[in-house]
């Protein structure tokens, strides 16, 4: 039978899921009013932002109270400290997607400079590690949480990819300058997302193994896969 | 960084009668530092305490088997040829519950000096100074030396019996439980005590406080069934031990 604190642990667990999710559809919709053209949707997003930070405090808000109140050990400190970090990066995101909305508000305001292709690609990735993060922390599963590690790459490299294509366009005609570097902001902004996703990972490694990997190169034979 | 060791428990077993109460026991003792046994009432932690200063020897039937060897001496605690009397006056324990003589308090520590056979009283009250000061209690009792100990309270009774373990410079100090019967801020005096303690001498202390563990000490060693399960760093056992049963135990669902 579970105990009143198991149960505070699930539930806690429920709480960072739904952060989770909230922001994961911040950015997709985020990006969807960017490629799609429709500012009602990052309108959304903006408005919603609230709700992610409200949601980021009460979770902090309950890991101090279990800290305090149960005194938590090994396994169960691990959760709750990384609860606590993980729910940082989250807030991180859905502050990113909201950039993004805004980002997506001023450039639906003008005609579309290039048919996005990379941009989307990019935040398909980002939205993939962080789902896979939380994921990998809701099941401890730290090898999954590696898997996500990895990808990170995929995502700045497309942002450099990104930079190279619109300094072209600037280079070309300057009258595309504004444009072109709102454009480049929103890649940035989903390369930082990525960056929050691994960070997350990274906690779930020390959820699992009581490792701190953070800060350290990856092995060689783990970039190669 | 090698670790300086105070003793070294080296394939200990011990037994009550037929009673296999400790197991193949491998366990390094770092000199000034504290030492923590945890784990479940009846795993063995207060016999294998007291196998340190040779306390089974009071009755008959208990067998010792291995070593546990002090350093630098290199001697065997547990050996037949050693006088537990003088191992005692070295490892002293402080139990759980306060045990003061029915003496003054200045007697109650002066009293291991005495069987020693010290009666100078310059000597004696030097001595019974520097352990008052050492156990945080002289500037509460130095006006009444000549007091019962049994006016003191319980916590400054414990601090007394700290003090009386001190006199006969001790190498190691055995805590057994030493906080069960105090309230908490006597509690937090004796646990910073403690950690002032372990400048001068090696501690090992049992408890079932797990929280108190966690503050006190250095290492911590997890008991089960009469084996060390785990043996660690404190701030690792309490973070991510390695053992699944120390995981249990530290995190309260245990059995």
């Amino acid at each position: 039978m579970a105990t009143i604190f198991e149960k505070e642990l699930t539930d806690l667990k429920g709480m960072v899921l739904k952060l989770g999710s909230m922001v994961e559809k911040a950015i997709s919709d985020s990006i969807k009013s960017l490629v799609e053209r429709n500012s009602k949707l990052g309108a959304d997003v903006i408005d919603k932002d609230p709700q992610v930070n409200a949601l980021d405090v009460g979770i902090d808000e309950e890991c101090i109270r279990l800290i305090a109140l149960r005194q938590p050990r090994a396994g169960d400190l691990r959760l709750i400290t990384t609860a606590m970090k993980i729910t940082t990066d989250l807030e991180r995101i859905g502050d990113l997607a909201v950039d993004v909305s805004e980002r997506a508000l001023e450039l639906n305001e003008e005609p579309q400079l290039k048919p996005y292709i990379d941009i989307p690609r990019m935040a398909e990735i980002a939205q993939g590690m962080v789902r896979d993060a939380l994921d990998a922390f809701v099941k401890r599963d730290s090898a999954l949480a590696r898997e996500v590690l990895v990808r990170d790459d995929l995502v700045d490299n497309l942002n450099w990819q990104v930079f190279n294509e619109l300094l072209f366009f600037m280079i070309q005609d300057p009258k595309t300058v504004s444009r072109a570097v709102k454009i480049t902001y929103v890649s940035k902004y989903i390369e930082r997302i990525a960056d929050h996703a691994t960070n997350i990972a990274e906690m779930v490694v020390y959820l699992v193994e009581g490792k701190i990997i953070r800060h350290m190169a990856l092995p060689e034979d783990t970039k190669k896969k | 960084m090698v670790k300086e060791l105070k003793a070294e428990v080296k394939k200990l077993n011990f037994y009550y009668g037929s009673l296999h109460a400790l197991k193949e026991i491998n366990l390094p003792i770092e000199r000034r530092k504290v030492t923590a046994l945890i784990g479940p009432s009846g795993c063995g932690k207060t016999t294998f305490l007291r196998c340190f200063n040779r306390m089974h020897d009071l009755y008959p039937h208990n067998r010792y088997e291995g070593e546990i060897t002090l350093y630098p001496d290199n001697i065997n605690i547990i050996s037949p040829e050693i006088d537990p009397i003088e191992i005692r006056m070295q490892i002293s324990m402080v139990f759980q519950k306060p045990n003061p003589f029915p003496k003054s308090i200045y007697e109650n520590v002066a009293y291991g000096l005495r069987v020693r056979g010290v009666s100078k009283r310059a000597v004696l009250d030097e001595k019974v100074e520097k352990s008052l000061r050492g156990a945080a209690l002289w500037d509460e009792v130095k006006d009444r030396l000549n007091h019962l100990a049994f006016d003191l309270s319980g916590g400054q009774q414990q601090r007394l019996c700290i003090a009386r373990a001190l006199a006969t410079d001790p190498r190691i100090l055995l805590f057994d439980e030493p906080t069960s019967a105090l309230d908490p801020t006597a509690t937090s005096k004796i646990e910073e005590l403690i950690i002032q303690l372990k400048d001068e001498v090696t501690i090992i202390i049992v408890t079932h406080n797990m929280q108190q563990a966690a503050r006190v000490s250095d290492y911590t060693a997890f008991m089960y069934l009469g084996e060390i399960v785990e043996y660690d760093k404190t701030d690792r056992i309490f973070t991510a031990p390695s053992n699944k049963l120390t995981e249990e135990y530290i995190t309260g669902r245990f059995g």
